[in-house]
């Protein structure tokens, strides 16, 4: 709902704290998810994550969540699908070019950045937009990629604690 | 079959150390000449000859040609046939690909194919939406934004590499740029988008047109802060209005374009409005040279291609230099034989 996502914005600061604090305790529940399977899981999660993000943020379900880097405004609203800030078109008031009583989504993410302490993270390169994971869940995805990271971190030490 | 009368095709340039491309252009802006470049009006048509005749207008004037890709969502020519067309002869374009019509599959395909062809440099645009042009009721695709468009390329020419990671054999050497809007909300984003072009393989870039030389002035200042104009180089867009009315209707109907209502009524005011219009292009190009960072101009004369020539001249921004066009050396032997 539009009222809500901007609603969303206006709060982004205490959003991004709550979600870092979520994404600390799913992370660490990664041993329960494996139990369980997280193929299993998939479907109920990414159904959850739709009704949460979708009355918050309008979100999309492109499956690669941006949100923290976009001041808590989902850049998958954006008629062109921008993932790296606004485009040249932004009306003097504002509003998106293509639709003319929408506020752009990057005017938003801006506003909302701002409130954030993170606040940089809106300046990095996002990469191209995977279409494949369309539908899946970015919190299970998030989970998995922060749990391969550490693999990696540890294999690295071990190996050049060895070389040492 | 033998055909006799087969086009010279355009040969390559060595491409210099230090240097992406064998293109002119980046030769011209490195050796830190002011460039200029202009936009060729795609025709809509299939007859080559369209496009010789407007690109010859330029002669002379401008070291590279935008070869525009749908602009504002209006079907025309595609950049690909107007860059085969003019590298042909020799003429240096800017390649345009806009993110609305293409995936990255086709795009990289393009690239691949106008890099073959001798296109040298490639502007990465998001592109108009589709409900700005002839045909709304398209499917816009949006696969890529700019930014990502630009490290696609990048990666493709620096890595040899598509966005899948399959090896190319034989990288696109080519100069990237991307555009900018100083002059739509939030401002106080776009130098940090600016950045984030650079960032992701920007080289030169291509701005709006430009009215409001204040606010491009605070523009530049911000870049220059963050330490931007020393990563690229910036060719600001201006342009002759025909009249206070065109200047409206572009201001409310074409997305991105800022006219102040001082432009407007200087317009109006005036009694030849489309000479005033040109003059006031001049004065534009004379005051935004002066602008610390500005390496060249880019000049989009939409309906009024054939003035651009005179506006060049009159603004004195090349100094006497010539830049390349077909058959400039033999014209410039003969000129000194005779004299």
């Amino acid at each position: 709902m539009y009222s809500v996502r901007r609603w969303a914005v206006r709060h982004a600061g205490a959003l991004d704290r709550f979600y870092q604090g979520f994404e600390t305790l799913i992370v660490k529940l990664h041993p329960l998810w494996e139990k369980i399977g997280y193929q299993r899981l998939e479907r109920p999660v990414a159904k959850i994550e739709q009704l949460c993000k979708g009355l918050l943020f309008d979100c999309k379900m492109c499956g690669q969540c941006a949100l923290s880097e976009t001041g808590m405004s989902c850049s998958m609203n954006c008629p062109k699908n921008l993932r790296n800030g606004p485009c040249g078109g932004v009306r003097q008031n504002g509003n998106c070019e293509v639709k003319e009583d929408m506020r752009c989504v990057w005017v938003e993410a801006w506003d909302g950045n701002q409130k954030m302490h993170t606040g940089e993270r809106i300046l990095a390169v996002q990469l191209p937009v995977d279409f494949s994971k369309k539908g899946s869940s970015s919190w299970l995805s998030r989970v998995r990629e922060v749990q391969q990271q550490a693999v990696t971190k540890h294999t690295a030490e071990q190996s050049t604690g060895k070389q040492q | 079959m033998v055909i006799h009368d087969e086009p010279t095709p355009g040969e390559m340039l060595p491409i210099l150390p230090g240097h992406s491309s064998a293109g002119r252009l980046e030769r011209v802006l490195r050796a830190g000449h002011f460039a200029v470049t202009a936009e060729l009006a795609p025709p809509d048509s299939a007859n080559p000859h369209d496009v010789y005749a407007r690109a010859e207008l330029f002669d002379g004037y401008v070291d590279a040609m935008n070869a525009t890709d749908g602009s504002g969502a209006n079907c025309h020519m595609s950049s690909v046939g107007i860059c085969a067309l003019l590298t042909r002869i020799g003429y240096a374009p800017i390649m345009q690909v806009s993110c609305r019509d293409k995936n990255r599959i086709a795009i990289q395909g393009d690239v691949l194919g106008a890099a073959a062809m001798g296109v040298s440099n490639i502007l990465c645009l998001t592109g108009d939406g589709v409900q700005a042009g002839d045909h709304p009721q398209a499917k816009p695709v949006f696969d890529l934004d700019c930014m990502s468009l630009l490290e696609t390329i990048r990666g493709m020419r620096d890595k040899a590499e598509f966005l899948s990671g399959r090896k190319l054999t034989d990288p696109p050497k080519v100069f990237l740029g991307a555009a900018s809007n100083p002059f739509a909300p939030p401002l106080d984003f776009r130098p940090h988008r600016l950045a984030k072009k650079i960032a992701a393989g920007a080289q030169y870039i291509q701005t709006n047109y430009c009215f409001d030389v204040p606010r491009f002035k605070e523009f530049m200042a911000r870049s220059r802060d963050l330490g931007l104009l020393e990563k690229v180089f910036i060719l600001p867009g201006v342009g002759p209005m025909a009249s206070a009315r065109t200047a409206n209707w572009i201001r409310n109907n074409v997305p991105g374009i800022y006219i102040p209502d001082a432009v407007i009524e200087r317009l109006a005011g005036a009694k030849d409005q489309k000479r005033e219009g040109q003059q006031l292009c001049i004065e534009l190009i004379q005051q935004l040279s002066e602008i610390e960072g500005v390496s060249g101009i880019h000049v989009m004369a939409y309906r009024q291609e054939e003035s651009v020539a005179e506006i060049i001249e009159s603004s004195g921004v090349l100094q006497g230099r010539v830049p390349w066009y077909p058959g400039r050396d033999e014209k410039l032997l003969q000129e000194r034989a005779t004299s």
